[in-house]
C-alpha cells in the first residue's frame, strides 16, 4: 500500500492538472482544419498546373475561409494566455527545442501563404475590392499566368500544412509528465484528423452558396469570397465525390492510428497503461468511443461509403459528424492528457 | 561553475512546514499558492509500515522539460548555479511548463506568469542559504555545489542512501532525499 498526502494546493495544478480549458481544444481543432485545407489546396493547385479543369478543385478557392478560421483559432489561443500582454515575446526568439516556438513561427508564415493563395481568386470573387485596388487584380493575374509560381505556392501550402498539422501533436507528445500524450502517434493522428475535418469543411462550404451569383457588396462579397465557388456555376458533382472519397481514406487511416494509440499505451510502461484506463473504462470512455470513434469516424465512414455507391443521397450530415468528431478528439486528448500522470514505482507494489 | 543542489534528510524531517512558511514570507508568495510543500508517504501493510516525510519543491533538473518546452526562453537555466529560473516579463502564460513538469512544481502567479522555487538565488548571491534551509529547526536540509566533491551535499550523497523523485521521468532532478 502507498498512501500519499501533500500540503500542496496550487490552483490549476491540484488535485490534478487542469491548466488548459476550452481554448486549446478549439485551437487544435481549427488549426488542424486549416492545416488540412492547405494540404488539399496545395494538391489541387498542383493538378491545376498540370492543366486539369480548375472548377473541379473547390479547395483552391477556400484559403480565405482558412484565414478566417485561423483567426478564430488564434483568438482562442490568445484568450488562453495568462500573461497576454507579453505575447510579443514569442517573436523575439526562436527556441529550437520548443514545438510551441516552431508552431508560432509556422503560424506567421501560414498567414502570409494563405493570403497570397487567396489572391488567386480574390478579385474574381470580390469585385468590390478589385475595383478599388487594381494592384490586387494585377497580382492575381500575375500569379495565374506563371505556373512556376502556382507550383511554388502549392508546395508552400503542402509543407506548411503538414508542419501546422503535426506540431500540435509533437507539442503534447514531448511532455514526459503526461503519459497519455507521450506517444509519437499523436502527431500523425492530429494530421490525419485535420485532413479529414478539412475535407468535411470544404464539402460543407460547397453547399453554402451552391451556384448563386456572387454578392457584389463589401461584406457580402467578402463572405462569398471565403467560400463561394468560382463564377456562378455550382461545384461539379465530382468535386463533392472526390472530397467524400478522400475523406473515406482519411477516416480509415485515423481509425487505424487510434487503434495503434491504444495498443501503444497498453503495451508501454505502467504509467502509459494507467493513462489508457482514462479511455478504457475511465471518465473519458463514452466521449472517446461514442463521440470520437462512433459518431466522428464509423458513422460518417458508412454514410459516405453508401453515398459514393449511390445507395443514399449526398447530404451534409457525414461532414457535420466528422467535424464534431474532430473537435471531440481534441477535447478528449487535451483533457484526458492533463488528467494522466506518472505512476510512482512504489504505488505498483 | 557551480551546479547547485539540495539534500534533505527524511529521517530528521518532522513535517513542521517551517520551510513552507519561510518561503512564502521570504519570496512574498501570493496567498493560496506555495513554492514548496510537505509530502507524507506511508508504505506497507499494518503493522509493517514505513513513513517518509519530505519537503518538496522544484528539482532544478539537469534535463528540465519546462525549459525545453518554453516558446520564449522565459524558463531558462541560469548560468550561475545552473538553476532553473523564470523571467516574468518574457513569460506569455501559455502554461506549457506547468504541463511539462512531472513534479507539479510550477503555478501561474496571479499576475499571469509562471512561478516556482528559485532556490532563493537572491539570498545565495549574498552567501546565504535558501530561506527554507536556513529556518529548518531539525537542520534536515543541506544546500551546496554538486560539482564540488568536498561540498556538504556531495559528502552526504557519498555516505548515505538517497533517492530522487520520479527518476524514471529522465529529468535528472537535483533535490536528493536521504533515507
Amino acid at each position: 500500500m502507498l498512501e500519499t498526502t501533500t500540503t500542496r494546493h496550487n490552483p490549476l495544478v491540484d488535485p490534478s492538472l487542469h491548466v488548459w480549458g476550452w481554448e486549446i481544444p478549439v485551437y487544435l481543432f481549427v488549426g488542424g482544419i486549416v492545416a488540412g485545407m492547405m494540404i488539399l489546396a496545395g494538391i489541387a493547385m498542383l493538378r491545376m498546373v498540370k492543366g486539369e479543369d480548375t472548377r473541379g478543385f473547390f479547395s483552391v478557392q477556400t484559403p480565405l475561409l482558412g484565414f478566417m478560421l485561423l483567426n478564430l483559432g488564434m483568438l482562442a489561443l490568445f484568450l488562453d494566455l495568462a500573461h497576454p500582454l507579453y505575447v510579443w515575446a514569442v517573436y523575439l526568439t526562436f527556441e529550437p527545442m520548443s514545438p510551441m516556438s516552431w508552431g508560432s513561427w509556422v503560424l506567421i508564415i501560414v498567414y502570409g501563404v494563405l493570403l497570397v493563395s487567396a489572391l488567386i481568386r480574390l478579385p474574381d470573387a470580390w469585385p468590390w475590392l478589385a475595383r478599388r485596388l487594381p494592384v490586387l487584380q494585377r497580382a492575381s493575374d500575375g500569379i495565374l499566368a506563371r505556373p512556376g509560381l502556382i507550383r511554388a505556392l502549392a508546395w508552400g501550402n503542402i509543407v506548411l500544412g503538414v508542419l501546422l498539422g503535426i506540431y500540435t501533436g509533437i507539442l503534447l507528445n514531448t511532455m514526459v509528465a503526461r503519459p497519455l500524450w507521450n506517444t509519437t502517434i499523436l502527431a500523425p493522428l492530429f494530421l490525419v484528423s485535420g485532413l479529414s475535418a478539412a475535407a468535411a469543411m470544404v464539402h460543407l462550404a460547397t453547399r453554402i452558396f451552391p451556384g448563386r451569383p456572387a454578392p457584389q457588396g463589401m461584406i457580402g462579397g467578402a463572405l462569398a469570397a471565403m467560400v463561394q465557388n468560382l463564377g456562378a456555376q455550382p461545384p461539379e458533382k465530382r468535386t463533392a465525390d472526390s472530397l467524400v472519397r478522400a475523406d473515406l481514406g482519411f477516416l480509415a487511416v485515423e481509425l487505424l492510428l487510434i487503434g495503434l494509440l491504444i495498443i501503444g499505451l497498453l503495451t508501454a510502461s505502467a504509467s502509459h497503461a494507467d493513462a489508457s484506463k482514462l479511455l478504457l473504462g475511465g471518465p473519458f470512455t463514452l466521449i472517446f468511443w461514442g463521440g470520437v470513434v462512433a459518431v466522428g469516424i464509423l458513422v460518417p465512414l458508412v454514410l459516405q461509403w453508401l453515398e459514393l455507391g449511390h445507395r443514399i443521397p449526398h447530404t451534409v450530415l457525414p461532414a457535420a459528424l466528422v467535424l464534431a468528431g474532430g473537435f471531440a478528439l481534441r477535447w478528449v486528448m487535451v483533457n484526458a492528457g492533463q488528467a494522466s500522470q506518472i505512476v510512482q514505482s512504489a504505488g505498483l507494489q | 561553475m557551480a551546479r547547485l543542489g539540495m539534500v534533505i534528510d527524511t529521517r530528521k524531517c518532522v513535517g513542521c512546514m517551517d520551510c513552507v512558511v519561510a518561503c512564502q514570507t521570504e519570496n512574498d508568495v501570493p496567498q493560496g499558492y506555495c513554492r514548496d510543500w510537505i509530502t507524507t508517504e506511508v508504505r506497507g501493510t499494518f503493522p509493517n509500515l514505513t513513513m517518509e516525510i519530505r519537503s518538496e519543491r522544484c528539482n532544478h533538473c539537469d534535463n528540465p522539460p519546462c525549459v525545453h518546452c518554453c516558446p520564449t526562453g522565459a524558463s531558462h537555466v541560469e548560468p550561475l548555479g545552473k538553476t532553473v529560473q523564470v523571467t516574468a516579463n518574457r513569460c506569455i502564460g501559455c502554461k506549457a511548463c506547468l504541463s511539462a513538469c512531472p513534479y507539479g512544481a510550477r503555478f501561474v502567479n496571479p499576475k499571469g506568469y509562471a512561478d516556482k522555487c528559485t532556490f532563493c538565488m537572491h539570498r545565495v548571491k549574498e552567501g546565504k542559504d535558501p530561506a527554507c534551509v536556513s529556518v529548518c529547526p531539525t537542520h534536515c536540509m543541506y544546500f551546496g555545489d554538486l560539482d564540488d566533491p568536498k561540498s556538504v551535499v556531495n559528502e552526504l550523497l557519498r555516505t548515505r542512501v538517497w533517492h530522487t523523485l520520479l527518476p524514471e521521468a529522465g529529468t535528472k532532478p537535483r533535490v536528493f532525499y536521504l533515507t
